[in-house]
């Protein structure tokens, strides 16, 4: 193929209200990739204006009451708008038809509604913002949440508990896919493992958001009508809160990561060239995350006021969770082993993700050990541990699989030299911005304060500096990338030589995605034999 | 899968008059004095019985595929994970001297 | 599904494109109805959880409020609410043999039965706001559960208003269902969408089932 295909799912249709009316599952993705990269520069704002703050130790730049928006604002954004949508919502929609070999998701117009009421949560969440913002922490915590606080609490909950359902109905829409939708010869051991990660996380989708959903209601009712549930001034528990979101948002951390590590097993198989060592070792751990993920919600509140009988159930969970992550790790780097390893872009951000997700992973351990977490809970410890996971785990990963699969989403390929350096900025600047805080943690800096004791100026600064370097290596690839849109090399249907389904249908897809449905006669990452052995178009029953 | 058509109206009706004595029942029951919190337990026991026939014979999950019998229990038993670790707390409280206690 | 089908829809022009079969796509209706309901427990689940933390720690408060309640009211609108699931299982009954009058007769029949319920409920309510046990409005208790009483109500009222919320959804819900009947839309052959309100429609019902012991019959042996 010299040039791109004649029609394709980006071309067939002209103007905003083949947009906005869209059901295609492809133009799906491509909504949210502007929505939620929209909000992950939006919450980036706060993290800069957070480390200018953090450059001092007087709290100069800013009050403490606006600091305290700050590091709000930069959370709700992150974890609401950014990372608990973007892998799934985006990569997601875009490639579980595809890689199952279906037409489109189970329920295309549930999929829009999805979208609509994501941007209607995150425009109520922005016009918060917009008044003022809130300054509670993305955690809400009561009673200052529900009663004492001036801020805009009540808008933000709202949106919050909107975009809930956008994750729900996502949820619910892969959950059914996969079970009903794939192509004949797909048996549940053939899937690749980006699919069993996506299920995974959807089962968390369905039973984890409801109940943050509930539970921000209930704070929002009591801060409309002076009730007292939270309240310890009337009897109320402001633990029992702490229980229900936790719940919710223990869970969700994993939503932020499956998905990622699902793109991380696609990444590694496609760049060693080889089977996932392991694979249903791999599968297996996904589905075991999620389910003991919900298990472990306590050991958010070792201080807080829980019971030490809980604290010690929750701890010797926690230890659990972190065994089924561990087999990943081991089983990635088994793949990597003998494998006919490239070091494009998408494998530079893969292999940092190994590295840093270990780093956040094993320190997390550190934090299930309630005599350690006394220590260290609320400090920079904590943040370090969670951004390790989350921007040099999640991010990276995320990252890595919108280069790999930029090729198949827009036909061209993004500038492979620039994305390589990109890809080394962003790991340096992440290590230089969160390696100093586990040291300034461990020293004992608090967070969520504006100022801090003289003594931990160096590390901020390191910090800061590290948080400017991240930047533009995230900047780079939003410049590079749009720039590719127009100039970059025509991709063909499959520039990797990669073995997914996805790949054996031209690059930009039809929209119906397959002119016909292939039979499936081996398992995923097949690289021992050719395409055409794996996938027998034409043999199949369905049209 | 569903495949309620194997549920005959007499099935319902039969159903219906069950549920109906149920309630009947728990509502009685609650008058009287079971002692050591046992009217909880047929509170909790006659509510149970009540929602099952309404799921496996009004929701026709009696003759459906395994499958559905999964998600129906996964959600009372997710239901059961949060309950149950939110109440362990509470109820473990005052294990150790000092602990925080609820205010009667 | 075109809008402008025959009357009767055939097999295909029910089918959804990203369907291979009709089948297929009952499953995944199906599928899909019931992980939306057990999102609905996990929703409703979050108050029970709260309820019963509560419930735990202020036992004589929770016993004092429920006490309060009209328990033959809510007994009444307990058997409402099962006669209304009963009806709705007719109705989807009669849809499987495509029997177009019934369905719509059962249907018309299960919306009057939960406008009777909500009807109830909303005399309930406006008699507490009369006897001053509103939270954050009107509330007061007699000693010694001025405060804890107060958490007992909102719990009260939080989950009941939520479920009388799903019930005004499913009511509305089940209007435009008996609408496309009277329209002859569903046939023994596709009758998903009957199915698939009936399933809420019990799922609403099985709530009830749960409220009304922990609302009502707390502590009336004492």
């Amino acid at each position: 193929m010299n040039g791109l295909p004649r029609e394709h799912y980006l071309n067939v249709d002209y103007g905003i209200r083949s947009w906005l009316f869209t059901t295609d599952h492809k133009r799906i993705a491509w909504l949210y990739l502007l929505s939620v990269t929209v909000f992950f520069f939006f919450g980036g704002i706060f993290a800069t204006l957070i480390r200018i703050e953090l450059l001092t130790p007087q709290g100069d730049l800013v009050q403490a009451e606006t600091y305290n928006k700050f590091f709000t604002m930069h959370g709700v954004t992150m974890v609401f708008f950014f990372l608990i949508p973007a892998t799934p919502a985006v990569l997601g929609n875009f490639l579980v038809p595809m890689m199952i070999g279906a037409r489109d998701l189970a329920f295309p117009r549930l999929n829009l509604a999805s979208w609509y009421i994501f941007v209607i949560g995150g425009l109520f969440t922005l016009a918060a913002a917009a008044a003022g913002g809130v300054d509670t922490g993305w955690t809400f915590y009561t009673p200052y949440s529900s009663i004492y606080s001036n801020t805009h609490v009540a808008l933000t909950v709202v949106g919050i508990f909107i975009t809930g359902f956008s994750s729900i109905l996502t949820g619910l829409n892969f959950i059914v896919t996969i079970h009903k939708m794939r192509a004949p010869g797909l048996t549940w051991f053939r899937l690749p493992l980006f699919i069993w990660a996506i299920y995974a996380t959807s089962i968390i989708f369905i039973l984890g958001t409801p109940v943050i959903a509930i539970t921000l209601l209930l704070v929002g009712l009591e801060r409309l009508f002076g009730l007292g549930i939270f309240d310890p001034a009337r009897g109320g528990d402001p633990v029992l809160f702490q229980h229900l979101f936790w719940f919710y948002s223990h869970p969700a951390v994993y939503i932020m990561i499956l998905p990622a590590m699902g793109v991380e097993s696609e990444l590694i198989a496609a760049f060693a060239r080889k089977r996932v060592f392991g694979y249903e070792f791999v599968a297996f751990s996904s589905l075991a995350i999620a389910v003991i993920g919900f298990l472990v919600w306590g050991h958010h509140m070792f201080v807080a006021g829980q019971s030490v009988h809980a604290g010690l159930i929750f701890s010797l969970l926690s230890f659990l969770v972190a065994i089924p992550s561990a087999i990943k790790v081991f089983n990635w780097t088994a793949t990597l082993h003998r494998g006919a390893i490239s070091y494009d872009a998408p494998m530079l951000y893969a292999l940092g993700f190994i590295g840093l997700f270990t780093i956040g992973g094993l320190t997390g351990l550190f934090l299930a050990s309630v005599g350690v977490d006394v220590h260290v809970h609320d400090t920079y410890f904590i943040i370090a541990h969670f951004h390790y996971i989350m921007v040099g785990g999640s991010i990276m990963a995320y990252l890595g699989g919108i280069h790999f699969w930029w090729p198949k989403m827009t036909g061209r390929i993004y500038p492979e030299p620039v994305a390589r350096v990109a890809a080394l900025i962003v790991f340096l600047g992440f290590n230089l911005t969160f390696f100093p805080q586990f040291v300034l943690g461990y020293l004992g800096m608090p967070r969520r304060y504006h100022a801090y004791p003289p003594e931990f100026q160096v590390l901020n600064v390191m910090s800061s500096a590290g948080a400017s370097i991240l930047a533009v290596g995230y900047l780079l690839p939003l410049l590079y990338l749009i720039w590719s849109l127009r100039y970059g090399r025509v991709a063909g249907a499959n520039p990797w030589g990669a073995r997914g389904l996805e790949w054996q249908t031209p690059s930009p897809p039809p929209t119906h995605n397959f002119d016909t449905i292939p039979l499936v006669t081996d398992a995923a990452y097949a690289y021992d034999k050719e395409p055409e052995e794996v996938y027998e178009f034409g043999k199949s029953s369905h049209a | 899968m569903s495949s309620g058509a194997h549920i005959t109206v007499r099935s319902y009706i039969v159903v219906f008059l069950i549920l109906l004595g149920l309630t009947a029942l728990t509502t009685g029951v609650a008058f009287i004095d079971l002692g050591a919190g046992l009217n909880n337990v047929a509170a909790l026991v006659i509510a149970v019985l009540k929602a099952l026939l309404v799921i496996l014979y009004f929701m026709h999950v009696r003759t459906s595929d395994r499958f559905t019998w999964v998600i129906a229990g996964a959600g009372f038993f997710w239901l059961l994970i949060l309950m149950g670790g939110t109440i362990d707390d509470l109820v473990t409280r005052n294990l150790l001297p000092g602990e925080m206690q609820m205010t009667p | 599904m075109s809008s402008a089908s025959p009357p009767m829809p055939d097999a295909l022009s029910v089918r959804a494109h990203q369907f291979e079969n009709v089948e297929q796509q009952h499953e995944a209706s199906w599928l899909g109805m019931w992980v939306f309901l057990a999102t609905e427990v996990m929703f409703f689940g979050g108050m029970f959880t709260g309820y019963a933390f509560y419930r735990s720690g202020y036992p004589g408060a929770f016993a004092a409020g429920s006490n309060r309640l009209d328990v033959l009211l809510g007994a009444i609108n307990t058997a409402v609410l099962i006669a209304s699931s009963f009806t709705m299982a007719l109705a989807v009954h009669a849809a499987q043999q495509g029997r177009r009058r019934a369905i719509v007769n059962c249907l018309l029949l299960t919306m009057l039965l939960g406008t009777v319920f909500l009807g109830i409920k909303s005399y309930e309510y406006y008699e507490k706001f009369v006897e001053h046990l509103v939270p954050g409005w009107n509330f007061s208790f007699e000693a010694p559960f001025e405060r804890t009483a107060e958490i007992f109500f909102s719990f009260y009222f939080a989950m009941t208003g939520m479920h009388a919320l799903h019930m005004i959804i499913g009511i509305v819900l089940l209007a435009v269902i008996a609408l496309k009947a009277r329209r002859g839309r569903f046939s023994a052959e596709y009758y998903t969408p009957v199915e698939l309100s009936g399933l809420y429609w019990h799922f609403v019902d099985l709530v009830w089932i749960f409220l009304f012991p922990l609302l009502y019959l707390v502590g009336r042996h004492l």
